[in-house]
């Protein structure tokens, strides 16, 4: 499997990486790779240049301060995994993090490379919308609840990227997915987080792309118990179908899928 | 064509590459180090796992280039002296392998799994392999060989 030729460049800043994006519009940014190069072994992508960002110290840090917690855009899913400090903060998104691909991936893999390519069944965009997460670009902040516009598509403009994604600690959270067998991918994957501001629930992989239940959040501000949400179902209509399920199968995942996801940041607290 | 050069298995290499050489055609056909595998040639299988400074990678899952300045080590790179790696000693203890063509990935994603955690639960070690693929599903003995590698390294 051999991708069509490109040139490779190494990214010497952020600065750096921004003028070689917009010298040439069919540029694209290597971060971990973890998807880009097997959709270019596939042939399914052809950039012209990559643009390798991965190395960039400037991207890759986990910082907390008070009840903030800001992770570098090119933080693996290892890092996250590992860091004692969003283990401490935000133990879901460790739990989360640890449970991303394997090992070879989550040492690759990264933060803002996950949610600039918004896969339907990513992990990551559930815990940056239930979290209520800002994500900071070159350009600017944008709110989660802005940034995620439909499968494989956010709000990111051209030469546009992402440098760090700032959390805020929650009360309580968790998060439980119900994997494919075979491509270990969420087939229904929730997102609790209780706040002071309220709840949220973020549901990935069983839809187009994720999205908020706010019958469940609302449940669960009266009562934040598995049982809140028992009986809550989203609408299939809304789900996808294929040979691993119906979308009626999914629908009934996601209400199992929260129930556990509560169950975790009550009982474990996320862990 | 790129210059690249690179550490692999403690030795200095270096060779003119088109950009787009994965890291593991990079290693078997220009190093001759045909001890890393490809498998399945879409990033799921494991075969080719190797270590770029220390962490796991799917040598086909990463072009030669970004790898330039590296540390890299293969399966070959794991005996010293004749001596087999305790990881390799146990697989061939414990018969962790059938016909044998997934071992060097499997080896190399569990010295990185013993690095990490030390002495692992049968549970754990799963998780670990979660993304190594044995297609004899030979996984009784790989688990034990790396329960009774790590215990062992752990104890030394």
């Amino acid at each position: 499997m051999i991708p069509y030729p490109f040139e490779y460049r190494r990214a010497k800043s952020l600065q750096d990486a921004q003028a070689i994006l917009a010298n040439n519009p069919d540029a694209k940014l290597l971060a971990g790779g973890q998807t880009l190069i097997p959709t270019m072994k596939m042939r399914l992508a052809n950039p012209s240049e990559l643009v390798d960002i991965s190395k960039l110290a400037e991207l890759s840090f986990i910082r907390a301060d008070g009840d903030a917690l800001t992770i570098g855009a090119a933080t693996t899913h290892g890092a996250v995994a590992a860091s004692a400090e969003v283990r401490r903060m935000i133990p879901s998104l460790a739990h989360l993090a640890a449970h991303i691909g394997d090992p070879a991936v989550r040492a690759a893999g990264t933060l803002g490379g996950s949610l600039a390519n918004n896969d339907p069944a990513a992990d990551y965009p559930a815990a940056v919308l239930a979290l209520n997460a800002t994500i900071k670009t070159t350009k600017r902040e944008i709110a989660s609840d802005d940034f995620f516009t439909g499968m494989f598509s956010t709000a990111l403009e051209d030469g546009e990227i992402v440098t760090e994604v700032a959390f805020a600690k929650p009360l309580r959270s968790g998060y439980q997915k119900f994997a494919n067998p075979a491509s270990r991918y969420p087939m229904a994957g929730v997102f609790v987080a209780q706040t002071k501001g309220g709840v949220r629930v973020a549901v990935t992989g069983a839809g187009p792309g994720v999205f908020r239940v706010t019958e469940m959040e609302a449940a669960l501000a009266k009562n934040f118990a598995p049982d809140a949400v028992a009986s809550i179902k989203v609408d299939p209509a809304d789900l996808n179908s294929d040979i691993h399920a119906t979308a009626e199968y999914r629908a009934h995942l996601v209400t199992v899928m929260a129930k556990r996801a509560v169950e975790h940041a009550v009982a474990h607290d996320g862990h | 064509m790129t210059a690249v050069s690179m550490t692999v298995n403690g030795k200095a290499v270096s060779a003119d590459i088109e950009d787009r050489t994965l890291l593991v055609y990079f290693l078997r056909e220009n190093l001759r180090l045909t001890g890393t595998h490809i498998g399945c040639d879409t990033s799921q299988c494991g075969a080719c796992v190797v270590h770029v400074d220390g962490r796991p990678v799917k040598a086909c899952t990463i072009f030669a280039v970004q790898a330039d300045g590296a540390q890299v080590t293969t399966i070959e790179g794991l005996a010293k002296d004749g001596k087999l790696h305790p990881v390799q000693e146990a697989f061939r203890e414990n018969h962790g392998l059938q016909c044998g063509f997934c071992t060097p990935g499997m080896i190399m994603t569990a010295v990185d799994a013993i690095t990490r955690n030390g002495a692992m639960s049968r549970e754990q070690i799963r998780h670990e392999l979660e993304g190594n693929i044995c297609r004899c599903t030979g996984y009784h003995n790989i688990v034990s060989s790396i329960e009774d590698a790590a215990k062992k390294m752990s104890a030394a």
